[in-house]
Formats: structure tokens, C-alpha cells, sequence
């Protein structure tokens, strides 16, 4: 890149990059400052022309996908509502019969919610608060578990494991207790926890405990037990501009200064001699860590940005759902939101004469 | 004599001194080279742990109480063994030992009991933890010698832990199965149920000489004696100025100020010459000061030992009793100077020497005040104080209880010998076993309350114990470390509350509280230890064998030698020495090699050309490693031993490696911090910096890195914050329990956590912080919580309550019962029969149940009737014949807010009766207003609490816990609390604790390192994108774990308003106090802002509508007030008006009415 750059130049890299400095990024937390240059927003062909999304890492319960060429509004609020709105089944109340362990109470049921429930949310109701548990609103747990003496345990056996059984109580001990048509209509996928190794809480010989646990359908809007994922959360692409070349021992140095394999040196003929060259090879796994610019020698060098309208995207499933599942659920979520919004909108646009609720709309 | 500075020949000592502190200085910056290879000892941080095992933050409580036990307890025995009586003179009672034995049941009779008593069912059954307090006694029975052994006179409390407790020496399994928590550290008391430390109390150190002078010129040297027998203070005075240049010497029981030369005279030293010599020592310099006193004694024609007692005579303070005969006053005079004045200075068979000899240095003391202003000692200095434990008090407590118990035996012994004729044969061992009651009571009363009255030895003090506070581990431990002076607390002085430089080590620099107690209540250090008494003959022979020449065979001349020295023991002088330096070093080679006790100490004072030798108790003193010829003894391969267990901190004392040190003598010592620093002149070796702090103030981690105060705050703070407080904590039933649900060991830990085992018993969480503003909610401190992170338990505690209904019997036979929940059909439903829902069949709340506000816990009923009289004598078969009515007296739940009922314990007391305790549980969730603090003294209350959706989040996705706004930093200067955040993130990043160890710790730069590795900013600073708006912050935001404590203080305990409620019965005011749900009080300062405005209807509203408005009726006439419009006064109904007033008003006009004072209205149309 040559050294001098006309100001439109300027002013575009300002649009679209976050230029990251040494003190500092080039943003500012006001939205939309930057996109006040936009020609308001781009034609629904364009954008769905720019619109990509790419998914580059898929397990089971973890996932990381490109989203690019959407606003950073509409990316932030895919994140806030895959955190706060997909909704999933959750332990909500607790009906204890006998709890000798030394756990209280409420600590107990604290930590029986946050166990993730595998069962399709969308199977389930939301309970109204006048509501009476049914199978269509309510999962039932029961646990019944008791600590013993291992009768076959050495007399100078010292460990918990040997000496006592069922000192550990788990999730696995959650048993689903089917009410009305569960069993047939989860027939295919019995309802459980998601990890059956999950400690509840330690026991010892004479502690006993007995109870019944109901799940409901919530948000992680109410409590986090419900939020599907252990977080959901985007990073903008990095970019690392070399505004000259960097050679020589500089470049290993410089190839330290970032994450492994972000930078590679290269070797590379000029002049019939053999120099070493540094070479942005995957920019993409940078943690962007400002070492760089830490160094005086890098100075005008290099130039660190990100890309703006370029999201990757991490969801990492607390195992309920499916990590793109979450995703597609999120949209789901947005696409209803704008619906009631438009519909509202357009309640609000019509003449006054037609006396109706404006906000009649459910989804 | 005006101020002026002498030279005399024996101020070159002195001299010289400064000149080899000089010669040390210059030597110190030549010899010692940067290229000189350091000797480091690796880890010897290690003899810390190793030391802690075996002295060290509780064990000087407890050392001091097994001394009581072991060996004052039989002095005090053998100074008070005999018992006779005035009656029968062949009769005679001699104790011949005592012993204490371990704790017992009261109530032991009961077969049911055979395990054994710990110090747990005390806490729960409001027992005492105390032990019978065994004799053996010898006396005369007729006519015959006998013999009794193991004989009760009473029951001492036994400090727990200590080697009579029942947990000394126990495995942590054995201490599991008495429900003993293996951390607890011991030292304190179980009086009925509550536990009791006796608080370390500092003071003034006895039998010594202390100087001090004033600015007007006045210097005096005073002493407090204090033997077993007597208690006093003598002083000599001298006045600097021209006028009154007289020494003088000044006591309680001698009426006015006596010439010190009359004194000399009373005891014997008649001849001037002598008396000049014993002073001045052929100085002349002293001569010309002390001979005005010398003239003056001839002046009033003082010349003999019998003139000077008749003057002394004549002035002492008449305190005999009247049946005593008068003796002649010359008489009484020398009992004085013999008994009462100086009176640790023994006199034996009338010979004054020894007592000259110490009045001839208190004089040359004054005098080299007088003549050089800077030879006054520091009262404040660390040197100079005693620190009192449990054991010297509770002696005290024993002998002062002991004279008294013998003093009624004796009573009650002469009164049964009076009897002409007695049924049987007279054993005076019923009488002893009678008067249990009496010692028994005292202890437990003394301990319980804290006062410390006793008159024998003029000593009266209260505040002496203090509940040891469960409120967190480390405010347990606080307190176990504690020491209060005797200082009153309302005086602006500042000079004993300041920090003292020999506090080095010795006493916490951080750890003191706020406001009044500032600086008078201060916390030992991490290797404080504390000396108890010691034998003092054996040290006297040796310090004679090894060639001190004996004060008696001593002239003034010889005293004052230029190169000899005086030899002190404890205060009291032995003779002279004229190797100093050989003297000392022999005796610490003796000591060393451990001839002689560890904690003996000795030192010399050049300016007073004296060697003191200490080994009286209560010494401040810590361990030290020695060095020689710049070589510390501890090396690598003793540490080596002592990781392997081959060494044990005794065998590093055994080996003359490490010795303690008191303040004294640290003072005479040059004492390297590192080993870097030890020049030719290094006598010691610190072991480890850190140790200049104590338990409380050792939790922070970079203290040294913070701005003081805040190391101070956070000391208060620490103690306050709710977390773990023993491993047996479910099992207590306190009257108040904090406990932390989620408790976090911190991620930036220091070798003192890990020494006094606050990782095991942590109070606090690790909260990812990010240091940015958000929301405007975080103003003046406050700080953001995430929804999430609260939802997930960051924060929770658990409140317990103890609620305790005690069934009482009375003296009529009646007593308290339980009744049945009433049953639910002869109740009317509603809220009547909700109060009772969750009794269970025996009347009693089950475990479990929810409790909401005004609800029953315990059925009780009461007799009505407590004053019916049952005959006394009545048959028990017939007691089921009397009926006894009840009427409720219900315990209820009060508090606001619902709890669950956590445990029910049904026991009974001492007395036989039924104990019931019920445990309250309120689990608490974090919510706006409750406080949290880091451990950097930097306290905040939540502001608001944030959906997780609106956080910040780095690139990791990672969202801070909490957020705390930058403001805190640049006045508060807590740099620690950065290093701690860096530190914290760089452990979690690598999988491993740091430690913020004070003076050491992980180093910045190694964070940083670790940061860059893991591909973080090395600065900590990290890219943050807002959660509201999606897009990147402007600024990089310092982001990491820091360790976060809650605070006891939580909305839901403050939270107070009220419309209407209870009024004061007297006044008819509102009440006032959120406990008696009060009116807020629009006070003085409020008003004036009103009267100020001119909202003259707004104050009337708010002092009389809202308040006490009463309607009465006036008389126009006679001005008085009347009823129901009549006027009592003028007996008419005529001018009767009715207007409004404060009740309290009326009130006051009716008062003085009472007193004769007439108050008059006189009304006008308004």
C-alpha cells in the first residue's frame, strides 16, 4: 500500500474497519455513528447479495460461522437473543420430600435448575402464571437416593469411593417420570439431563434424599437457567495490513508479535539473495493482542484493523439444543419480532377510525 | 540549672558508639560489592509453617494458659498454703499441691453420658468448658495428721486447645468425630455456651526505670513495682529550672514530696561523702548538679537515720487500722521505705543497700536527663511494654479468688471450733469441699463479663474479654490476635497511637481499626511470639559465674568505673561487669546452645553503660536466623530436612540456627532483610519479610503496592465478609451465622492464606472484573452485576438466626410446657390458623418448613400463676394433684423477611432445664444496595444488576462479572488491586495461582509475559465490544479475575420505612429505630432548612400533625390547662378554649406543674 491514501480512502477504511491502535480502537460505542454515511440502508438485492454465511466449525454442542455483510445491530441482536430468548426447559420448582444431605434446600433446587434438561422446547408450552402443571407445560424429575455403607469395603479403606455407595449423587439420578402422553410422544428421545455426571451434591451413609422436580419452558431473559448457551458471541474479523515490507530477523520478530500461524515468515529471493519475509497468512485466528504495536521497530508498519460488517460468530451449547439449531431458533425469534413490529407499525399507520387493539398479535 | 548540654567523661561512650556506627556505614558501602555472589537460602519461608506448628498467632494464649496451669498455679499454692485457725491454735491446714483436671459434665451423674465432654456440646447446651480444680491438702483432724488428696475446690475454664482440653494433640479425624473444626485455632473460652477470648493486653512494663520529661523541664524517673504481694509506683522528680532545682522523692503513701537526699539518710547512709559518691561516682559534672540537695538536707538540719525517719515519719499517709496501736513514726517510716517504697527491691533484714543502690541510678538516670534532654525514654516504645494473656490474668484472677476462698474457710473453719460441743468429730475437709461455689462462680463471672475487679490488688478493669466473632475465619482469628491498651480512648494523644518503629515485626503496621481505637488496639504480627515468666536464680549464678562482681560488696566509686558496666536481671541490678561485650556474647553462646531458656534476652545499653538481662513474661520477642561472619547458619540442606520432616523448628533452635530475639534486644542487633544485605556487621537474618504482618492484614495480595490506609480499610473489611467460617459450621447454632454458599479460594493468594488456611475457609469469589463506566449507575463506587452471574450464584449467602425458648420452672412447682398446635377445627381459618401451620406434633416448627413473619416456632405456655404458694414440703406423689392454668406464650418469627427452619436442637441446661434452639435459614441472593469489597479496602455497593445480553464481552465471549468504574483508581491509589487483577489473569490463563505475597509475589513483568503467550494484551487491557449496541468500545478495557468479598451489610437488614406505627408510651412520639419500626426523624438540621424557607405550615405538619398533636383545653382566664372544658382552677367551664399541641408539650407544662412552676398560655386569635 503506498504511504499516502487520498481521504475517501481514508474515510472508507473508517467506514468499514475498526482501526485498532495502540491506545485505543477507531470506534465509537454510539450506534450507527459510523453508518451514518450509509445511503440508508442498502436495497434488500444488495444486501442479500452481500449477505454470506459461512460455517467454518460445526460440532454437536459448539459452532463457529462467518456472518458477513449484515449491520452490527442485526448480528448484536441475534447474539442478545440467542443468550436471553431461545427459550428451553428448565428445573423451576422443587418439591422436597426428605433432604438429610447437607445441602440446604434452596441450594439444592438452585443448582437441580441449572442442569440442563435435554427436551425439545418446542414441544412444550409456556406455563401461564394461572396456569396448573400438564404434559404440555410440565416435565416431572423424580430423585430418590439414599447413601450406604459399601458392605464389601476393606475395614482400613480410607477413599469415599470404596467406602460408601452412592456418596456422589449426580444428575444421572434425575429419573423422568412421564406424565399423560410424554412416554409416546417422547418415545424416540426420552427426556434426561443433557450430562449424566453432573455432582448435585455428596453423601454420606444415613443422608437420604427424595424429591420431585418440575421443568417449565423459560428465557434466559428470566433466569439464566434458561439461556441455551454457555455464551454466544461474535468477534470482527481481523486484518493486518503491512504497509511495508518487513524483512529479516524483524520479520520473526514481527511473526512472534501475533498469534501461531497468523504470520508466516517466508523466504524469498530478491536480488539473487535469499531474505526473509514476513507474510500474513490467516489473519482469521488472530486474537488481536496489540503486541505489535507495543514495538517501535513495527511503527508505520503495520496497521491493525477489523472488519466491520464482518462477524464470526461462536455459540457454544449448553448441549440442550443444537449450537445452529440456537442460531436458527434466533432468527426465528427476530423474524416474529419484526413481523409484530411491522404489524404494529402499520396498526399505528391506519386511519383512527378503526378502533382496534393494536398490539392483538401472538405468535 | 538552666537547660544546657554538659559534656562529662561518660558521654565519649556514647561517642564512640556514633563513631563505629559511622566506621560501620563507610565499611558497609566498601566491602560489600555488586559482583559478590549472593548466598541464598532457598524457601526458607519454609520455617514459617514449621514455626507457626509449634508457637506463633494463638499459641501464645495458649502457652500462657498451660503456664498458669502447670506452674503458676502451684506458686500461687505455695505462697498461701497455710490455714490456721484463731480459735484453736493445734489446728492448721496445709495445701500441699493442686492440679487441674480435664473438662467434665456437670451434670456427669447421668449414666446416659459415657463419651466425652467437648468443647461442642458446651456451644450447643450453653455449658461451661471448665475443669475441677484438684487439692491436696494435709491437716489436723483431733488429734491426728491426715492426708486428703484430690480434693474439688472449685472449676476452672479451660482454654480450649490447650494441653487440659480435650482437642489437644487430636488427628483431624478424631477432631471430625467431636465436631471440631480442624482450623479453629483455639485459645479462647466457652462460658455458658458463648465463646470468650481474653483479649492480649498491653502495657507499661513493670519494675523497670522509666524517665520522662516534659517541657516545662520537669523529668522524673518512676517505677511500677509489682511483686505477688504489692503493688506500687515511686517517683523522683527534679524540676530543671532555677527556682527548684531539689530531687525530690514522690509516693502514694508518703503525703508530700520528700528530698531524695533524706530518703538516702532514712536508709542508712548517713555520711554526705557517701551519698555524693553513690551518685556522681567522682563525676564532677553530676556533683555540682546534686550537691543543692545535699545542702539542703543540712539546711534543715537533717544529719542521722533517725532524723530522717522522723521527717519521713511525719509525712506518711495514715492507712493502718485504727486497732492496730500506734507505733512510733520513725517506725512506720521504715516499714514504708522497706516494704512499700521501690518495693521490688527486696530488703532483707533492714538491709537498705541494695534499695540505695537502685534510688543513687534512678537519681543518676534524672540527672543525665536533666543534663542531656535526649536521654528520656519513650514510653511508646515497644521495648518498654508488656503484653498481659489470658494465663497472667487469669492468675491474678485465681490468687485474688484462692486468698478469698481461703479467708471464708478460715471464717467457717473458727466458727465451727467455736461450738463448745459438736455432734461429730470436726473434719475440716467438708468445709473445703463446701466453698466450690465461690471459685467456680468468679471465673466464669470474670470471663463472661470481663471485668476484672479485684481489690486486693487494686485493680480494676473491664472490657478485658471480648466475644470471639464468628462473623468469617479471619475475623476469628482477628480477634485471637488482638491487643488493647489501657489507654483511655477519649484522649488526644498522639504519640502511643502512632506507628512506633520497633513495632517492626513485632506488631502489624496495617492492622488497626478506624476512629477512636486507632492506633491503642493493634494485631501481632504473623511470627509474633510472647514470653511467659521465667526462673530467674539459675540466670543470677550464672551471670556471677561468668564474672559479675556483686552489687553488695560495691562502693559509689566503684559503680560508676569508666569501662565497667552494670548488670541488670529483670530490672534489678546484679553488679558489674567489665567486658560488656564478653559478658553478653558468653551468655548468648549459653543461650544458644540452649543452657538456658530460648526467650531469655540480653542486650546492652550503651548510654546507661548497662547489660539487662530479661526474663520476665510478656516480652514481645520472634525468631531470627543467625548469622555468622556474614554466613547465615540456616542453609539449603536444613531447609532440605525440613521439607523431609528430619527437622523440626525446636532442632533449629536446639542448633543455635535461630534464637529469638525481643524488642531490646533486636535494637542491639543489625538484622539483615535479605541476604544481599548482610554486610560484616549482620548479626541476623530475617526469615521472611512478609511476617512484618499480620494474619488479617496477610490477605492482601501486593500490599506493598497500595497506598496504606487502604491496607488498613481492607484489615476492617476482611473481617467483616461473609464466606466460610469453620468445617464445622452447619453443626453451630450461633446467634447469627454468615455463610457463603459458592465460597472461592482466591486466585492471587499470599503465603499467609495459606499458613493460617484461609484457602480452606476462603470468604469471597473470584469475580471477572472489567474496570470501565457503564450506565451511570456505578457513580460514588458502586458497581454492575451480571444478571447471569447472580442467577448462577455469584454472591449468595445464607443468614442463620438463633431463636431460643427456654422452658423456665419456678420457684412454685410451676414451670414452662409445650402445648400441642391447636387443632385446626377449633381454629377459625385465616390468619390465625396459618400462624400455627407448620408446628409439628410436639409443638415445635419441623425442619424444613418455610417460616413467614409472626409465625409460631415453639407452642410455649406459661403458668398463669407464678406466685401461688405450694407448700414446700408437699409429697411429689401428690404434685400431679395441683392444676396449673397456662396461657400462650408463643416464640415467634419477627423478621420481615421468610426463612426456612434449618436445624431444631432440644437439650437442657445446667439447671435441669429444657433448652430449645431453633436455627433460621435465609438463603440471599445479591441485590441492589448489597456491599461488596476486593481486598484492597475499595468498598462498593451494587448499583444495578445487568442482563448478561447488555454486558460488555471480550473476544473470548467472555463477560465480566462485575464492572467497577475506573474513578475508584487515582485517588485511592491501589495499584496492588491492578497487579492482583493482572496476576489473577495471567494464573487463569496458565491454569495455576499466583501468589501477591507481600514484598515478593509473582512479578508484573512475568504477568505480562504469560498475557503476550496466551495471545491476551499485556497490559490486561482488553478489546471489548458493548453488549447494547453490538459495536467495539473506543477504549481497551482492563479485564480479569479479582477477587471479590461480600460484605455482612445487605439491604434487606437496613431497609426502613413507615407511614404509621407504634408511638412511644410516654410521649406519644413516633418510636424510633428500624428495629421498633420507627418514624424517620426530621431533625435539627432539617428544621432549620425549613425555618430557613419559611414553610411554617410544613413544619407544624411534620413537628406536631405527624407527630404528638393532642387536642387540649385551655383556660383563657387562668392560663392553666383543663378537662373536657372545665378548668379545675377557676372551677368554671366558662373560658375554656380547646386548641392543639404537642403532646409532649402538655407533657412539659404538666412537669413543671410538679415541681412548682406554673406555666401560663395566653392565647390570641390566630
Amino acid at each position: 500500500m503506498s504511504g499516502r491514501r487520498s481521504t475517501s480512502e481514508r474515510l472508507e477504511q473508517l467506514r468499514t474497519r475498526v482501526i485498532i491502535e495502540r491506545d485505543g480502537t477507531s470506534s465509537s460505542d454510539f450506534p450507527f455513528h459510523n453508518s451514518s454515511r450509509y445511503p440508508d440502508l442498502d436495497p434488500i438485492a444488495e444486501f442479500r447479495k452481500k449477505l454470506k454465511v459461512k460455517i467454518i466449525r460445526k460440532a454437536q454442542y459448539d459452532m463457529e460461522f462467518d456472518l458477513i455483510g449484515v449491520n452490527t445491530a442485526i448480528a448484536n441482536a441475534l447474539r442478545r437473543i440467542m443468550i436471553s430468548e431461545v427459550p428451553t426447559m428448565a428445573i423451576e420448582k422443587v418439591y422436597i420430600y426428605d433432604n438429610t444431605s447437607i445441602i440446604q434446600d434452596e441450594v439444592f433446587a438452585h443448582r437441580l435448575g441449572l442442569i440442563p434438561i435435554k427436551a425439545d422446547p418446542d414441544m412444550f408450552y409456556f406455563k401461564q402464571e394461572n396456569e396448573g402443571p400438564t404434559d404440555m407445560n410440565t416435565i416431572v424429575f423424580k430423585i430418590s437416593h439414599e447413601c450406604h455403607y459399601n458392605a464389601k469395603a476393606r475395614d482400613d479403606e480410607t477413599n469415599p469411593k470404596n467406602l460408601y455407595v452412592g456418596h456422589n449423587l449426580l444428575s444421572a439420578s434425575l429419573i423422568w417420570d412421564p406424565k399423560g402422553e410424554q412416554a409416546e410422544r417422547f418415545a424416540d428421545n426420552p427426556i434426561q439431563s443433557v450430562h449424566d455426571d453432573i455432582l448435585i451434591a455428596q453423601m454420606r451413609p444415613g443422608q437420604r434424599v427424595e424429591l420431585e422436580a418440575h421443568c417449565e419452558k423459560g428465557i434466559g431473559k428470566e433466569h439464566a437457567k434458561w439461556s441455551p448457551v454457555a455464551t454466544a458471541s461474535y468477534r470482527l474479523m481481523p486484518e493486518i495490513i503491512l504497509k511495508e515490507e518487513i524483512t529479516g530477523d524483524l520479520a520473526d520478530k514481527f511473526a512472534a508479535c501475533f498469534t501461531k500461524g497468523v504470520v508466516e515468515v517466508v523466504q524469498e529471493e530478491v536480488n539473487g539473495e535469499m531474505i526473509k519475509k514476513a507474510k500474513v497468512v490467516n489473519p482469521r485466528i488472530d486474537t488481536v493482542s496489540r503486541e505489535v504495536l507495543r514495538h517501535k521497530e513495527f511503527e508505520d508498519k503495520v496497521q491493525l484493523t477489523r472488519i466491520r460488517d464482518h462477524f464470526i460468530f461462536t455459540v457454544e451449547s449448553t448441549g440442550i439444543l443444537d449450537s445452529e439449531r440456537i442460531f436458527i431458533d434466533s432468527i426465528h425469534i427476530i423474524q416474529s419480532k419484526c413481523a409484530r413490529l411491522l404489524l404494529a407499525l402499520e396498526n399505528k399507520l391506519r386511519p383512527p377510525d378503526k378502533d382496534e387493539n393494536m398490539m392483538s398479535v401472538d405468535t | 540549672m538552666g537547660k544546657k548540654t554538659v559534656t562529662f567523661a561518660d558521654d565519649k561512650t556514647s561517642e564512640n558508639v556514633e563513631k563505629s556506627y559511622e566506621q560501620a556505614k563507610r565499611t558497609t558501602a566498601t566491602e560489600k560489592r555488586i559482583t559478590d555472589p549472593i548466598k541464598n537460602v532457598e524457601d526458607k519461608w519454609q520455617l514459617l509453617p514449621a514455626f507457626l506448628k509449634v508457637k506463633g498467632l494463638v499459641k501464645q494464649h495458649i502457652d500462657s494458659f498451660n503456664y498458669f496451669i502447670e506452674t503458676e498455679l502451684k506458686k500461687i499454692i505455695r505462697a498461701n498454703d497455710m490455714i490456721t485457725s484463731d480459735v484453736d491454735p493445734s489446728f492448721w491446714l496445709k495445701y500441699l499441691d493442686i492440679k487441674v483436671g480435664p473438662p467434665e459434665r456437670p451434670d456427669n451423674d447421668h449414666e446416659a453420658h459415657q463419651s466425652v465432654f467437648t468443647p461442642h456440646e458446651c456451644r450447643l447446651r450453653d455449658l461451661t468448658y471448665s475443669g475441677n480444680i484438684y487439692v491436696d491438702v494435709e491437716y489436723v483432724r483431733g488429734k491426728t495428721r491426715v492426708i486428703r488428696k484430690d480434693t474439688i475446690i472449685g472449676k476452672l475454664p479451660i482454654m480450649l486447645r490447650s494441653s487440659k482440653c480435650v482437642l489437644s494433640g487430636k488427628s483431624e479425624s478424631e477432631l471430625a468425630k467431636m465436631f471440631e473444626c480442624p482450623l479453629d485455632p483455639g485459645g479462647y473460652f466457652i462460658i455458658k455456651g458463648t465463646e470468650k477470648v481474653i483479649l492480649i493486653q498491653e502495657q507499661l512494663s513493670k519494675n523497670r526505670i522509666i524517665v520522662e520529661g516534659d517541657k516545662k523541664g520537669l523529668v522524673q524517673a518512676y517505677v511500677t513495682s509489682s511483686t505477688h504481694e504489692r503493688k506500687s509506683k515511686t517517683y523522683i522528680v527534679a524540676k530543671n529550672d532555677a527556682k527548684n532545682d531539689k530531687i525530690m522523692l514522690k509516693h502514694n503513701s508518703i503525703s508530700e514530696e520528700i528530698p531524695i537526699v533524706i530518703v538516702m539518710k532514712a536508709m542508712g547512709i548517713q555520711s554526705d561523702k557517701e551519698i555524693a559518691q553513690l551518685i556522681s561516682g567522682g563525676n564532677q559534672t553530676f556533683l555540682n548538679m546534686f550537691s543543692p540537695n545535699i545542702e539542703h538536707a543540712a539546711k534543715i538540719k537533717i544529719f542521722t537515720q533517725k532524723q530522717a525517719l522522723d521527717y519521713i515519719g511525719s509525712k506518711v499517709k495514715v492507712t493502718r487500722k485504727i486497732a492496730n496501736v500506734r507505733r512510733p513514726m520513725a517506725e512506720e517510716a521504715l516499714e514504708i521505705l522497706a516494704t512499700v517504697v521501690l518495693a521490688h527491691v527486696p530488703v532483707v533484714d533492714l538491709n537498705f543497700q541494695p534499695k540505695v543502690i537502685y534510688i543513687a541510678i534512678m537519681i543518676r538516670r534524672v540527672l543525665m536527663a536533666l543534663a542531656n534532654e535526649n536521654l528520656v525514654d519513650d514510653r511508646d516504645y515497644v521495648g518498654n511494654k508488656r503484653l498481659e494473656l489470658a494465663g497472667s490474668l487469669l492468675s491474678l484472677l485465681f490468687e485474688d479468688l484462692f486468698k478469698k476462698f481461703n479467708f471464708d474457710l478460715k471464717l467457717n473453719i473458727d466458727k465451727l471450733l467455736k461450738k463448745p460441743n459438736r455432734a461429730s468429730e470436726f473434719d475440716a475437709h467438708k468445709q473445703l469441699m463446701q466453698h466450690g461455689d465461690c471459685i467456680t462462680n468468679g471465673f466464669v463471672r470474670a470471663i463472661a463479663t470481663g471485668n476484672w475487679s479485684l481489690k486486693r490488688f487494686k485493680m480494676e478493669r473491664a472490657g478485658i474479654t471480648h466475644v470471639l466473632s464468628r462473623l468469617s475465619y479471619i475475623s476469628a482469628l482477628g480477634t485471637m490476635t488482638r491487643i488493647t491498651s489501657q489507654y483511655e480512648k477519649t484522649r488526644k494523644i498522639s504519640g502511643p497511637r502512632a506507628l512506633q518503629p520497633s513495632q517492626w515485626g513485632m506488631l502489624c503496621p496495617a492492622d488497626t481499626p478506624e476512629g477512636e481505637a486507632c492506633g491503642l488496639v493493634k494485631n501481632l504480627a504473623l511470627m509474633t511470639h510472647i514470653t511467659t515468666d521465667d526462673e530467674e536464680e539459675p540466670l543470677r549464678r550464672l551471670a556471677f559465674n561468668l564474672g559479675v562482681e556483686d552489687v553488695s560488696s560495691l562502693t559509689g566509686s566503684e559503680l560508676y568505673q569508666p569501662n565497667s558496666y552494670m548488670v541488670f536481671l529483670n530490672g534489678l541490678m546484679l553488679g558489674i561487669t567489665q567486658q560488656p561485650t564478653g559478658f553478653v556474647k558468653d551468655f548468648r553462646s549459653l543461650r544458644r546452645c540452649g543452657r538456658i531458656s530460648e526467650f531469655v534476652s540480653i542486650y546492652v545499653n550503651h548510654h546507661h553503660m548497662a547489660v539487662h538481662i530479661a526474663s520476665d513474661g510478656g516480652r514481645v520477642c520472634r525468631p531470627l536466623i543467625i548469622v555468622e561472619s556474614q554466613i547465615p547458619k540456616v542453609t539449603s540442606e536444613h531447609i532440605k530436612k525440613l521439607k523431609q520432616d528430619q527437622m523440626k523448628f525446636t532442632d533449629f533452635l536446639a542448633q543455635g540456627l535461630v534464637e529469638y530475639l525481643d524488642v531490646n534486644e533486636e535494637n542491639d542487633s543489625n538484622i539483615a532483610i535479605y541476604e544481599r544485605e548482610i554486610v560484616p556487621q549482620t548479626t541476623h537474618l530475617e526469615i521472611e519479610p512478609f511476617t512484618i504482618l499480620g494474619a488479617v492484614a496477610g490477605l492482601i495480595p501486593y500490599p506493598h503496592h497500595n497506598q496504606s490506609p487502604r491496607n488498613t480499610y481492607q484489615c476492617a473489611m476482611g473481617k467483616q465478609a461473609i464466606g466460610a467460617i469453620a468445617y464445622n459450621q452447619l453443626r453451630r447454632i450461633d446467634t447469627l451465622l454468615y455463610l457463603m454458599v459458592y465460597p472461592q479460594q482466591p486466585m492471587v493468594k499470599t503465603k499467609t492464606i495459606e499458613l493460617v488456611g484461609y484457602d480452606r475457609l476462603p470468604a469471597g469469589q473470584n469475580a471477572i472484573v472489567a474496570v470501565m463506566s457503564y450506565s451511570g449507575y456505578d457513580i460514588e463506587d458502586a458497581l454492575v452485576l451480571n444478571k447471569a452471574s447472580v442467577d448462577r450464584g455469584f454472591g449468595r449467602c445464607q443468614v442463620m438466626r438463633k431463636h431460643v425458648a427456654l422452658m423456665k420452672r419456678y420457684s412454685n412447682g410451676s414451670f414452662d410446657r409445650i402445648g400441642d398446635p391447636p387443632v385446626a377445627t377449633e381454629l377459625q381459618t385465616g390468619p390465625s390458623a396459618e400462624r400455627f401451620s407448620i408446628l409439628e406434633k410436639d409443638g415445635i416448627a419441623g425442619v424444613g418448613e418455610r417460616v413467614s413473619p409472626g409465625q409460631v416456632i415453639v407452642n410455649r405456655h406459661t403458668p398463669t400463676n407464678l406466685n401461688a404458694n405450694i407448700p414446700i414440703n408437699m409429697p411429689i406423689a401428690n404434685a400431679p394433684t395441683i392444676q396449673f392454668t397456662w396461657k400462650h406464650a408463643p416464640l415467634s418469627y419477627k423478621s420481615p423477611e421468610p426463612g426456612y427452619i434449618d436445624k431444631v436442637c432440644i437439650t437442657t441446661t445446667e439447671q435441669e432445664q429444657t433448652l430449645i434452639k431453633v436455627l433460621i435459614r435465609q438463603t440471599r441472593i445479591p441485590e441492589l444496595g448489597d456491599k461488596f469489597s476486593s481486598r484492597h479496602g475499595q468498598k462498593g455497593v451494587c448499583g444495578i444488576i445487568v442482563p448478561q445480553e447488555d454486558m460488555p464481552f471480550a473476544d473470548t465471549g467472555i463477560c465480566p462479572d462485575i464492572i467497577m468504574n475506573p474513578h475508584g483508581f487515582p485517588s485511592r491509589m491501589t495499584v496492588g488491586k491492578m497487579i492482583e487483577l493482572l496476576a489473577g489473569k495471567a494464573g487463569v490463563l496458565k491454569g495455576e495461582l499466583q501468589y501477591g505475597t507481600a514484598f515478593g509475589g509473582s512479578k508484573v513483568e512475568d504477568m505480562s509475559k504469560i498475557l503476550i503467550e496466551c495471545g491476551y494484551n499485556y497490559s490486561g487491557k482488553d478489546y471489548v465490544t458493548s453488549g447494547i449496541t453490538g459495536e467495539p468500545l473506543s477504549a481497551y478495557i482492563f479485564f480479569g479475575p479479582v477477587y471479590y468479598q461480600k460484605l455482612k451489610h445487605m439491604v434487606v437488614d437496613k431497609m426502613h420505612a413507615r407511614a404509621r406505627g407504634p408511638r412511644a408510651v410516654l410521649t406519644r412520639q413516633p418510636t424510633e429505630g428500624r428495629s421498633r419500626d420507627g418514624g424517620l426523624r426530621l431533625g435539627e438540621m432539617e428544621r432549620d432548612c425549613l425555618v430557613g424557607y419559611g414553610a411554617s405550615m410544613l413544619l407544624m405538619e411534620r413537628l406536631m400533625i405527624s407527630s404528638d398533636q393532642f387536642d387540649v383545653h385551655v383556660c383563657e382566664k387562668c392560663g392553666l390547662l383543663g378537662y373536657r372544658g372545665w378548668c379545675q382552677h377557676c372551677k368554671s367551664s366558662k373560658f375554656m378554649v380547646t386548641m392543639q399541641m404537642p403532646y409532649a408539650a402538655k407533657l412539659l407544662f404538666q412537669e413543671l406543674q410538679s415541681m412548682n412552676i406554673v406555666p401560663k398560655l395566653i392565647l390570641e386569635e390566630f
